[in-house]
């Protein structure tokens, strides 16, 4: 009870600090979206494409901009928050009260999530609404293939935040990482677009695997097992590396 | 039976030894008072009460459980050193998150009116002072109405009435009945606050007793100083077996000895009919008591 309470006001004290940071809020919220009405508002990108099998370049972006906005909350948002969090003894404090720092840790994540969740729906909305985008034809398999790229991305994050000095320098190594990881997701040129051994190489990044299982679930289809199995794999093994090598001060 | 019983403390950081050997015994309901220079293992030590930092070596309970127990959170706040909030956080905020970690919270309104909070409610974390972050941390420290509080450097970097009408809350929170153990490298505090103390050095507990009993030890020594109305030869004054040593400071002459040292001195000069103007007894303080254990300043 007292946990669940303790809990709950870390989450929302997270969700008011980040709303408190605009640039991050902004970015995080409304980016995705952005970019779909951008690249949705060029005539050609409306056509379908034979070099996306029928599809259209922005049926393919939603996906995508789903994909940034795990990218952008897990790979630079948490190790930031995190990292400054261990910086300046807010951790170290929580460690002498009844709600361990490792609550702390889950409230942020859970945050994050809460986010991504808002952030995403927004882009898929308004890809529905205005560029006729057609919503997931696997819901569920949607929902396993986003909560499968939330967890490997997340856990990504983690480990930046257990490594990083300060919250600075988890923020500089999350965005060296941003970059490839969106590279792989087709942010700048679509996966199926991309020379086989790039997409062989992206099937095993977390954001191209991640992209993957969300594209398949958006086609009707359930995530890949190799999508899945590479997700769970980033889970596992940088979330037990988080959970070994994170310290609290 | 004491709230904290510590038995040579030991820990090392690698290759530097931080805590050789410290053992002390806090009572319920006292100030006890942690007291040594930078890097003496003052930190260190109170961490370890905390259950911040594993010993070494050596034994410590606190209410008869071992620091590191989880039910200890509940009972045992602490304020640490250096250790921030996140800048956008209101003291408000701060204060409702807090008494939510525990089971039966102090009221956080009584408390931020009671360490002058009051009007500082909506204000975020990076704009407060460093005064006002001090006392929001000592709220903090007090928020789950705990039965031992540990403050580490408690006034450090107040002005000096902050730092007062801290020391006054501190002393009203005993009054309630609450074990304090305080991290001071203040003098003033010390000798006003503390029912005993403990003077740690390199490590090592060098001194364990109340701040009058620490002078007393050190100082059986006292000094007078007065300006005679007329030269005063010091063979005169010497001759007073109570005298151990005289010396001139321009008009003024200072005498140095034990025991009745004032009578000794005045006897010989009424003797002489020499008035002593400017008459001046200095005793021995704990700053001085302080430099003298740990041998430098």
């Amino acid at each position: 009870m007292l946990l669940k309470r303790t809990f709950t006001k870390l989450t929302v004290t997270e969700l008011k600090l980040l709303a408190r940071e605009p640039v991050t809020a902004f970015f995080s919220l409304f980016f995705p979206t952005i970019l779909v009405v951008i690249l949705g508002s060029i005539p050609a990108f409306r056509e379908p494409s034979a070099d996306l099998g029928g599809a259209r370049v922005i049926d393919i972006y939603v996906g995508i901009a789903v994909a940034l906005t795990l990218a952008m909350l897990g790979l630079q948002v948490t190790p930031l928050v995190l990292a400054t969090y261990r910086e300046k003894g807010i951790l170290r404090r929580l460690a002498t009260t009844p709600a361990r720092p490792t609550l702390l840790l889950g409230a942020q994540l859970t945050a994050a999530l809460l986010t991504a969740i808002v952030s995403s729906a927004l882009a898929i909305a308004v890809g529905r609404i205005a560029f006729d985008v057609p919503l997931a034809s696997n819901f569920a398999g949607f929902i396993l293939a986003f909560l499968l790229a939330a967890l490997g991305v997340f856990a990504i994050g983690l480990f930046i935040a257990a490594l990083a000095p300060s919250g600075k320098a988890g923020n500089s190594i999350g965005t060296l990482l941003f970059f490839p990881s969106m590279f792989f997701a087709g942010l700048w040129t679509p996966r199926e677009v991309l020379p086989h051994v790039l997409q062989r190489i992206g099937d095993f990044t977390p954001l191209g695997a991640g992209e993957r299982a969300l594209h398949d679930a958006m086609t009707g289809h359930w995530p890949s097992l190799l999508s899945a199995t590479v997700l769970v794999g980033y889970l596992a093994v940088f979330g037990l590396g988080a959970a070994r090598l994170f310290r609290w001060s | 039976m004491p709230v904290i019983a510590v038995k040579n403390l030991r820990k090392r950081y690698g290759d530097t030894v931080a805590v050789r050997d410290v053992s002390f015994a806090v009572e319920r309901g006292e100030i006890f008072g942690i007291l040594g220079p930078n890097g003496a293992g003052k930190t260190t030590t109170v961490e370890c009460v905390a259950g911040l930092r594993t010993p070494d070596g050596g034994t410590i309970t606190v209410l008869d459980r071992p620091p590191r127990d989880s039910a200890l959170r509940r009972e045992v706040g602490v304020q640490l050193q250096e250790s921030q909030l996140p800048d956008k956080i209101t003291v408000r905020e701060a204060l409702e998150l807090y008494s939510a970690f525990y089971p039966a919270p102090a009221d956080w309104r009584a408390l931020a009116d009671k360490l002058g909070l009051a009007g500082d409610l909506r204000s975020r974390y990076a704009k407060l002072s460093g005064g006002r972050k001090q006392r929001l941390s000592i709220a903090l420290a007090l928020i789950g109405n705990p039965r031992i509080a540990i403050l580490d450097e408690l006034t450090t970097g107040l002005d000096p009435q902050a730092r007062r009408d801290t020391w006054d809350l501190i002393e009203s929170i005993r009054d309630t009945g609450v074990t304090i153990v305080l991290v001071t490298h203040f003098m003033e505090e010390a000798s006003r606050l503390c029912d005993r103390l403990a003077v740690i050095d390199r490590g090592e507990v060098v001194a364990l007793d109340t701040p009058a009993g620490l002078v007393d030890a050190i100082s059986a020594e006292q000094r007078i100083r007065f300006r005679p109305s007329v030269p005063v030869d010091d063979a005169l004054l010497l001759a007073a077996p109570e005298v151990t040593a005289v010396r001139r400071h321009g008009e003024q002459i200072e005498v140095t000895g034990t025991g009745n040292l004032l009578h000794a001195v005045t006897s010989v000069l009424a003797a002489h009919q020499i008035i002593a103007n400017e008459l001046r007894i200095e005793q021995a303080s704990l700053d001085e008591a302080f430099v003298r254990l740990v041998g430098r300043d």
